[in-house]
């Protein structure tokens, strides 16, 4: 597995990357766009929209299930990956790059795991 | 009477014994006795298949087919060409269930792909789903496509066929969200009422053209009313008035329903009908139900699914935005080869003759004192007017002569409707019948 | 095979005489209301539409084609009589709002239909409305409702449904304003009692059951479960996917239930017609008999009438009366089984099932191995883990046996589902033809694995590729020019 160094993870296979104070990217981990299969369909927020922590974001879709995105974080959404809605593919073939959302304004987090303890928590999960 | 059971008493034994069992009640032997049902039902004894066709034929004969219609109201009796019965009877047709074996069902999955692809084309909208249970609950479902947190009032034209404002208001009511009626004016949707009635929490504005009154409604201002204030256009349509009238599309509309029980399917008090649905692109991922895509197989050959299942209740369950389950897949195929056999000339040809049929009758009975149109506005192939005696009457000395009159409205009014299957003679025999009741 | 719109355009037949109306007396459409771009419809004979569709037919696979074990669709025999009558013109041309006296035969339909379901399901009023069984869902649940509401109860905001339930219960349930408490199944398979307890307070407006269950169990704890759920003030209410293996046996009504929906086109031998027309008609106990829709047939002074005038109605669901012509199908059906032949049926549906579910048990595991109703399903969980062979691929290999698969991936709680619903009018021969062509993809699937993730091998199209349909949709067929 090669999750980088430079993100921190949740235990419900995001990852975040931190941008600037108080700004974050989310994606979907490599280990969850493997367990979802090809990837069909991306539902994602609006910008302005409020995110809110261990609650759903959007979700991603494979052609037979559909599966809640979690937000990691407390906050607005200030962008979204739109290219997304074109070609979900784009999580299957590189996941780290395919980021979805980003949150500003962040007033609350959840706990986080480096790469390596994901790494751990994936294997206990496989 | 052994009903449809294949197995021989020999057969059935030999099955039990395979089981262990003596007996078929020991089927249900963990089953406790306290919900068993001991007495036999309540219910005739079996019978043959021809006592049951004589029973069926003596409760049939209890009706009456009236030989002349001039009454629509939302259902309409139109031509139905032979090819029609012959295709959608086939054995294969009739008994299949609903696709999901792509492998085995490329036939029923290709007859959707079409009809979708006419459905576009009738409404001028790009995407169509597999179809719904009919018409009203197609509007149902289209008002809920429109609803989202924050715009949740649906505004309904009080002009629509009754049935579909009321079937519109239990689904949005159901769901917490708001009805408001657009009031209707000299027959048609006061939209001068429409303006003051949206505001940010508008979801939708629904209009049937024809509406109820036969009356072809201004889609086209309606839409850039609802759009100003972002609210959706629902547009509810006549199958043979897009052959002739401004399509959805050409108006502005977001989303096109529509009965479709005039492409090919009888009267059969009531149902099975059709409910078609059309939507923009942009609202494609909203729309309810069953829809069919075309694909590859492993071969490379071009064949179809169903998909964008992952919308639907059985992935998204209580997520999902309908729990629409089945499409009404028959009545469909109907619709494609009633309209595959007409071609575009013959469904321009139906609409046709309707219309003109229509205009020739209301302006002959309107003609007649007593009988003056209510309205002034276009009509497609129905259309309002008065009567002289109580209609109730007058509808039972027409049905003396095998004529089924129009439909009685409140202020003892008539809404008529004429279709291809008047003859001039009919029509004219009909005049004949109202002059003397005029007089 | 080419779509309508590929073929080459030939001469469409003349389908109607030239209009009667005198050229002088034509009223000219206005030109600002007419249609700008033409629909582009097919332009084809008459031959060659009917070759058209007789292609399409060649690659369909319905009941009269081979087994069809699907689970939960009930797939038995479509009896021909019931389509003769229901193609009678004395069903077929009537126009739904007829004056009454000249529906009367109409009527008297729903009137025998209901009067006899009733009997069969132990209710007391039905309505045939709903078009389908998530449409009847959806109005028994719009019924409940309103009873809380009628009696002033504003606080039954759930529905309760199990996980092992068919996904419309919560999907309606959500649609008819209700929030959805799933509820695990305990490890047999049925309601866990103590679960179910802890979900029952005074938010419940009612629970959604299928019983049997999607696991082809009857619920053994049925009046425990009918108990707990009225004791805290909520209904219950019964999925009727399920009837077929209790009818005439057991009824619903005396198990607790208060509201039910039956699937005519499943349990009443009513043709699926490829996705429709169903019926979905809804049945309740006495209580309840005031909210159904209107209008509602009534007898009055000798003759049936509609009543519209039902002022605790939930309303209408549906334009006119419902799917009427699949209630005479279902009428044929009553009259040509009766009071003998219904629970006949449900029985040989049981036995067929328990058959089929010992042959192929020799090769397969079960999910819950229990003596089942209808249906049984396996769960291919281990045969994945040892030979990389799905469900899926058991399924696909079937086609190629000239057989219709299973239902695939359903119950969701028993991973590598198949569920199998071999129906009470197979025979012997085609249960232990079944029972040999599993067995022997099962040996397959050691020998050769790689054969059956290929498969099917011999139809007309091969595994399309789903995941390229849903990202990149071709929803129509568009025109080069």
């Amino acid at each position: 597995m090669n999750n980088p160094a430079n993100l921190s993870y949740t235990k419900s296979h995001e990852w975040l990357e931190e941008l600037e104070d108080d700004v974050v990217r989310i994606g979907l981990t490599d280990f969850a766009q493997d367990s979802l299969g090809d990837l069909v369909f991306v539902n994602l927020p609006q910008v302005g929209d409020e995110v809110v922590v261990g609650e759903a974001l959007g979700d991603v879709e494979s052609v037979k299930a559909v599966s809640d995105i979690y937000s990691p974080v407390t906050g607005v959404v200030r962008a979204v990956n739109e290219d997304l809605l074109d070609a979900p593919e784009a999580i299957n073939e590189n996941p780290y790059e395919a980021w979805l959302v980003e949150v500003d304004n962040i007033t609350d987090r959840e706990e986080t795991l480096s790469a390596e303890a994901y790494e751990t928590h994936c294997q206990t999960e496989e | 009477m052994s009903g449809y059971l294949p197995a021989t008493d020999v057969e059935r034994d030999e099955m039990l014994a395979a089981l262990g069992l003596s007996n078929l009640d020991a089927l249900y032997g963990h089953i406790p006795d306290t919900v068993k049902r001991v007495e036999r039902l309540s219910i005739p004894e079996g019978a043959s298949e021809l006592e049951v066709r004589r029973k069926m034929e003596a409760i049939a004969a209890k009706n009456t087919v009236f030989p002349t219609v001039f009454r629509g109201a939302g259902a309409y009796k139109h031509y139905i060409p032979a090819m029609v019965g012959a295709v959608t009877s086939r054995e294969e047709f009739v008994t299949a269930y609903t696709p999901y074996q792509a492998e085995i069902s490329q036939g029923i999955l290709q007859s959707i792909f079409e009809y979708q692809t006419m459905i576009c084309e009738l409404t001028g909208m790009d995407v169509s789903n597999a179809s719904v249970y009919d018409g009203a609950s197609a509007a149902a479902e289209a008002a809920s496509m429109c609803r989202e947190r924050k715009r949740q009032t649906v505004l309904v034209s009080a002009a629509a066929h009754p049935d579909t404002i009321r079937v519109i208001t239990t689904y949005t009511e159901a769901a917490g969200a708001k009805v408001v009626m657009i009031p209707h004016k000299d027959g048609i949707t006061d939209l001068a009422a429409l303006e003051p009635l949206l505001d940010e929490e508008s979801a939708c504005v629904y209009i049937q053209s024809p509406n109820f009154f036969g009356q072809i409604e201004d889609w086209e201002e309606a839409a850039r009313l609802a759009h100003g204030q972002k609210a959706k256009l629902i547009a509810g349509c006549n199958p043979f008035a897009l052959m002739l009238y401004r399509s959805p599309r050409e108006c502005g509309a977001d989303i096109a329903v529509g009965e479709g029980q005039p492409l090919g399917m009888p009267l059969s008090f009531g149902g099975p009908y059709l409910g078609f649905m059309a939507c923009t692109d942009a609202m494609t991922r909203k729309l309810p139900g069953r829809i069919v895509g075309q694909t590859t197989d492993l071969d490379g050959k071009r064949c179809f699914v169903l998909t964008l299942q992952a919308r639907e209740q059985h992935i998204r369950r209580e997520k999902a935005s309908s729990n629409v389950c089945s499409n009404q897949a028959h009545c469909a195929l109907t619709a494609s080869v009633y309209l595959a056999t007409m071609g575009e000339q013959g469904m321009t040809e139906v609409a046709r003759q309707c219309r003109t049929k229509a205009h020739y009758a209301a302006e002959k009975i309107s003609a007649l004192p007593g009988f003056e149109l209510a309205h002034q506005g276009e009509f497609f192939h129905e259309f309002v007017t008065g009567c002289p005696i109580p209609a109730g009457e007058l509808n039972a000395r027409l049905a003396d002569k095998g004529i089924l009159g129009g439909l009685p409205l409140e202020g003892n009014r008539l809404l008529w409707c004429v279709t291809e299957m008047n003859t001039k003679e009919e029509i004219d025999a009909l005049i004949s019948l109202l002059r003397e009741v005029a007089k | 095979m080419k779509l309508l719109f590929e073929q080459c355009p030939s001469q469409s037949p003349q389908v109607l005489p030239p209009c009667d109306i005198p050229q002088q007396e034509v009223i000219p459409l206005p030109a600002q209301l007419g249609r700008k771009n033409p629909p582009r419809l097919p332009q084809m004979s008459e031959s060659e539409v009917a070759r058209h569709y007789t292609a399409l037919a060649q690659q369909v696979f319905g009941v009269g084609s081979g087994f069809y074990p699907l689970g939960s669709c009930t797939m038995k025999y479509n009896p021909k009589i019931n389509e003769q009558v229901a193609a009678l013109p004395g069903f077929t041309g009537i126009h739904p709002l007829q004056p009454e006296e000249t529906m009367q035969g109409c009527l008297e339909v729903l009137a025998l239909a209901e009067q006899y379901l009733c009997e069969i399901t132990g209710m007391d009023a039905m309505s045939f409305q709903p078009a389908a069984g998530a449409h009847g869902e959806y109005t028994g649940l719009l019924l409940i409702r309103a009873y809380h509401l009628a009696r002033g109860d504003h606080k039954r905001t759930n529905i309760i449904v199990p996980d092992s339930a068919h996904g419309t219960n919560p999907a309606s349930a959500v649609m008819a304003g209700f929030q959805v408490i799933n509820v695990a199944s305990g490890p047999d398979g049925c309601v866990d009692l103590e679960k179910l307890q802890a979900v029952c307070d005074e938010n419940t407006a009612g629970l959604m059951l299928t019983n049997p269950n999607t696991l082809g169990l009857f619920e053994k704890d049925m009046t425990a479960i009918a108990e707990i759920v009225h004791e805290a003030g909520g209904l219950v209410y019964y999925d009727g996917a399920n009837l077929n293996p209790i009818m005439g046996v057991i009824r619903p009504g005396d198990m607790g239930f208060d509201v039910i929906h039956l699937n005519l086109h499943k349990t009443f031998s009513t043709p699926h017609g490829g996705g429709g027309p169903g019926s979905g008609p809804v049945g309740c106990k006495e209580f309840l008999a005031p909210f159904l829709p209107v209008p509602y047939p009534v007898s009055r002074e000798g003759s049936l009438v509609l009543d519209g005038e039902r002022p605790q109605s939930v309303g209408k669901v549906r334009s006119f009366y419902g799917n009427f012509l699949v209630v005479v199908k279902t009428l044929c059906y009553l009259l040509r089984l009766g009071a003998q032949g219904i629970p006949e049926a449900a029985k040989h549906a049981v036995l067929n099932a328990n058959y089929l579910k010992q042959g192929v048990a020799k090769d397969y595991d079960v999910a819950i191995d229990m003596p089942c109703m209808h249906e049984f399903v396996l769960g291919l969980g281990d045969l994945k883990k040892e030979t990389g062979v799905s469900a899926m691929d058991v399924a696909k290999a079937m086609l190629d046996h000239g057989m219709h698969p299973p239902t695939m991936y359903f119950p969701l709680i028993v991973p590598e589902a198949l569920m199998f619903e071999p129906t009470e009018t197979e025979t012997k021969e085609t249960l232990d033809e079944a029972i040999r062509v599993l067995a022997e993809i099962r040996k397959t699937a050691s020998e050769n694995p790689e054969v059956l993730h290929g498969a099917p091998h011999h139809t007309a199209v091969r595994r399309p590729d789903e995941v390229q349909a849903a990202r990149h949709p071709v929803l129509r067929y568009r025109w080069e020019d």
